[in-house]
């Protein structure tokens, strides 16, 4: 059999994952639909008024994303302990860390990036412009690798525990407050004629700090609820 | 065997530690009592009026202890919790989850306190201030600390899964706090600040003594706590059998 190196390993996993969901086109569908059916939820919440919309897109946006984000994360780990193939891994030569990232990453492809592609037409229905929607589909980009990362700490923690769901909320949404803060704070400073440098710098501080520690995190994580 | 030396680890075993908690807590609870009962008489007898604010300041000798005891809790839990997962102590585990209740419920304190102070001060009983806001998510953390405690059936596994979120919290909570200052200040400007004249001695005292009341309220608590887990946890054992009895 061929040998993979480190990165192959990565690689492979990454395939399987992604070939996995799209089997399961629902997988991928429903935190999507989940996502524009909370956006326009908020319309008929508050009225049709569109200066208010337009003050609330960002926000709105936002939020609506961390949460179909964090709907797809329960399922991060636990198809795979159920069949056993998360002990496997975590029995490889293969550092757990890295096989946690691919996966984090996959999690990003698969629910992240429809997000981001998907929130112009939802920015679109609440009156952006179009500059604000690029700054909109930027700050996503780089914040929803971040959700998928921190995410991943809370579905390794509540692998297998009662209620996990409410619970991965409950422990993660606190987590996601700054990517939420800058996100939604550059579309709204750019609209108010602020420079976003700064936002942009500090979401993607918050992406490199979570590169690093969260694979960690969620490993350790992982192999406490293996035990 | 050497008996000069002393047994550090010796209070690290459940067992040995119940008694002695059992003998500490209630020389904490006289401090608190004693100290709580002095602070409140300094603070609301002998402590000036306050000039701006008449006789509303006077919940800040509960708020203020309140608020700051609730974030020394979290790094004192997310310590013991870093302690359980690098040597792997039982005891640490249960001493993080009995400061927990006491920390949600300083935080809870500190929130409701702030509130009935605001609605006299600013008029309302809620701003989205900084301060407030990241009060309201230290007190979101505690909670998802005990959720997540009481949702594992496995003490120990409740234990390191808890001390490794305790960890994640303390490391986000200056990210967090800093967010939301940033927020606060890119949608407001500067809000509402208490620019009272250097607080008088009296106030400076009442408070000083509250913090450290609470302190000690926090210790016995903690305490008698985590006699009531190790009773539980250890159950099956013996010794148990006869501490109950």
């Amino acid at each position: 059999m061929k040998k993979l190196g480190l990165f192959g390993v990565m690689a492979a996993l990454l395939r399987r994952e992604v070939s996995v969901a799209l089997r399961q086109k629902g997988e991928v569908l429903t935190p999507l639909v989940f996502f524009v059916v909370v956006a326009s939820l908020f319309p008929l919440g508050v009225g049709p008024e569109s200066a208010l919309l337009l003050r609330m897109a960002p926000g709105v946006l936002w939020v609506s994303a961390l949460l179909a984000a964090m709907l797809s994360l329960q399922r991060l780990f636990a198809t795979d302990h159920a069949d056993g193939s998360l002990e496997q891994m975590a029995l490889s030569s293969t550092p757990l860390g890295l096989l946690v990232a691919a996966k984090a990453l996959a999690h990003f492809l698969l629910s992240g990036l429809p997000l981001v592609l998907m929130a112009p037409v939802l920015g679109l229905q609440f009156g952006l412009e179009s500059r604000s929607l690029g700054i909109l589909m930027l700050t996503l980009l780089l914040g929803t690798p971040t959700l998928s990362l921190i995410g991943s700490i809370g579905a390794a923690l509540t692998l297998g525990v009662r209620g996990a769901g409410v619970l991965l909320s409950l422990l993660i949404l606190p987590l996601y407050i700054p990517v939420l803060i800058f996100g939604a704070g550059a579309v709204e400073a750019d609209a108010a004629g602020l420079g976003i440098g700064g936002h942009l710098s500090l979401l993607a501080a918050l992406l490199v700090l979570s590169v690093f520690f969260a694979p960690l995190a969620t490993k350790t994580a992982l192999r406490i609820s293996l035990e | 065997m050497n008996t000069q030396t002393i047994h550090w680890f010796k209070f690290s075993s459940p067992q040995n530690f119940y008694f002695l908690a059992g003998r500490m807590w209630p020389w904490f609870a006289v401090l608190a009592t004693v100290l709580a009962a002095v602070a409140l008489w300094i603070g609301l007898v002998m402590a000036p009026v306050d000039a701006q604010q008449g006789q509303g300041y006077r919940i800040i000798f509960v708020h203020v202890p309140a608020a700051s005891l609730s974030m020394l809790v979290y790094l004192v839990m997310a310590g013991w919790a870093g302690f359980g997962l690098a040597f792997n102590t039982r005891l640490s585990g249960m001493m993080a989850s009995a400061l927990a209740p006491t920390g949600a419920l300083l935080a809870f304190l500190s929130l409701a306190t702030g509130s009935l102070w605001g609605k006299p001060m600013w008029g309302t009983w809620w701003v989205w201030d900084a301060r407030l806001t990241s009060s309201l998510i230290l007190l979101f953390l505690y909670l998802g600390f005990i959720a997540l405690q009481s949702s594992i059936d496995d003490p120990r596994r409740a234990d390191k899964a808890c001390a490794l979120l305790a960890l994640v919290g303390a490391v986000n909570i200056p990210i967090i706090y800093g967010s939301v200052y940033w927020w606060n200040t890119l949608h407001q400007g500067a809000s509402v600040t208490v620019k009272g004249a250097s607080i008088a001695p009296a106030m400076l005292w009442g408070m000083g003594l509250m913090t450290v009341a609470f302190w000690m309220y926090a210790i016995t608590m903690a305490l008698v706590r985590v006699r009531a887990i190790i009773l539980d946890r250890e159950r099956h054992t013996e010794w148990v059998k006869h501490a109950v009895e």
